[in-house]
């Protein structure tokens, strides 16, 4: 009981420790910068994934993330999560996310976020996968997506009032 | 009868006509779910939170609130086709009774489906092999769930999309109940982890599972009310 104690106390905070941890990496196209893509590990049988990422508009004119997809599943979509009256809520984002000039935006868990739908095989922790985003000025840019703890939610510098999320 | 007499009791009628429209009201509009909050615990029975329900875990055997009975439990809505607040409220409460140790065997959590079209006993028993087995992944029929839901005043409703799929709303947080099966209060996935623990400990502190059933009575912090302080 103590041992399993100690190695789930362990395990737990692994998955504190590996999403502060994991490799921030980032990529560019034209004036749009997308950083730190990011896919929640999943449990098993799951048919959905989150997908996270926050994009940054450098240029004088908006820009759309449009659209994009994967191998890694059937579908790639984009949604948003929202909780209003205690009552949790998720429903495609219709024409996609907007960035402003000089606005970055983040794509974070409980808003808005890519749903990869009947993923081919289970997020496994510390793996990677490739997908494609595509923009509507910038057009398709292809980025690694890390796989990270089940717990991790965005690095608290993402959370709260950046740039303009749909709503 | 004369007259005053006839109008009192037309009088009185009509209080309890008017009351019992209310009664049937509460909790049952769509699109205004009654959400618990802590200080709601009605001590009159109207409209309390929790009572009976009767589900199948997702290992198939069929559980219901007596399973449950003299022992805090906690209570979720969610399904698996949540990407976001399910798997990390299923991942948080596993990290949070890693850290309570042999104190989280005190509660149950269990985690009611609201899509149990989709969410089937195989695939449910797969997704439960993730978290902590304490956890008890429960689904029921299309009349169990909606049963289940008015129990504990939770909201859920199917939302078609296009291309003919669907997506689900429900309610969102945690219900915490006492040993006397009644509503405490509510553990919001968004408070910090330090909160979170602290109201299970309290929950499983002041609700003793050696309290009889329905002594103390619990005020809507979990705490026993003075009047009928127990002592151990």
């Amino acid at each position: 009981m103590r041992s399993n104690t100690i190695a789930g106390t362990a395990i737990a905070l692994a998955i504190l420790v590996m999403p502060l941890k994991a490799t921030a990496h980032e990529y560019t196209i034209g004036t749009i910068k997308i950083d730190h893509p990011w896919a929640r590990v999943t449990p098993p049988a799951a048919p959905v994934a989150g997908g996270y990422i926050t994009i940054t508009n450098s240029g004088t004119e908006p820009d759309r993330l449009v659209s994009g997809s994967s191998s890694i599943s059937q579908k790639f979509e984009i949604h948003e999560s929202k909780v209003v009256d205690g009552v949790a809520s998720m429903r495609p984002v219709v024409g996609g996310v907007e960035i402003a000039p000089g606005a970055t935006v983040a794509l974070k868990s409980g808003g808005a976020h890519i749903m990869f739908i009947k993923p081919a095989k289970r997020f496994v922790e510390g793996e990677k996968f490739p997908a494609t985003l595509i923009f509507e000025k910038a057009g398709p840019v292809t980025v690694d997506f890390a796989i990270q703890g089940m717990g991790a939610s965005a690095p608290p510098e993402n959370h709260g009032g950046h740039g303009s999320m749909p709503q | 009868m004369n007259a005053v007499k006839i109008f009192r009791v037309f009088a009185w009628s009509a209080v309890a006509i008017a009351g019992g429209v209310l009664i049937g009201f509460s909790g049952i509009l769509p699109g205004a779910p009654q959400l618990p909050r802590s200080g709601t615990v009605s001590s009159s029975g109207v409209a309390a939170v929790g009572g009976s329900f009767e589900l199948t875990t997702h290992k198939g055997q069929r559980f219901t609130d007596a399973d449950v009975a003299g022992k805090p439990y906690l209570v979720f809505f969610g399904f698996t086709f949540c990407p976001d607040i399910c798997p990390t409220t299923l991942s948080e409460l596993t990290i949070m009774m890693s850290e309570l140790g042999a104190d989280a065997d005190r509660f149950t959590p269990l985690l009611i489906t609201v899509d149990p079209e989709r969410d089937n006993q195989e695939m449910l028993a797969e997704y439960m092999s993730a978290f902590d087995s304490r956890i008890v992944g429960l689904r029921g029929t299309p009349e169990q769930t909606a049963a289940a839901a008015r129990t504990f005043k939770a909201y859920y409703k199917k939302v078609p999309l296009d291309g003919g799929d669907y997506t689900m709303d429900h309610t969102a947080g945690v219900l915490l109940m006492g040993a006397n099966g009644r509503y405490i209060g509510m553990m919001d996935m968004d408070e910090a982890r330090e909160t979170r623990i602290a109201k299970l400990r309290r929950l499983i502190e002041k609700n003793d599972p050696r309290y009889p059933r329905e002594h103390p009575k619990m005020d809507p912090d979990g705490l026993p009310l003075p009047d009928t302080e127990v002592s151990r």
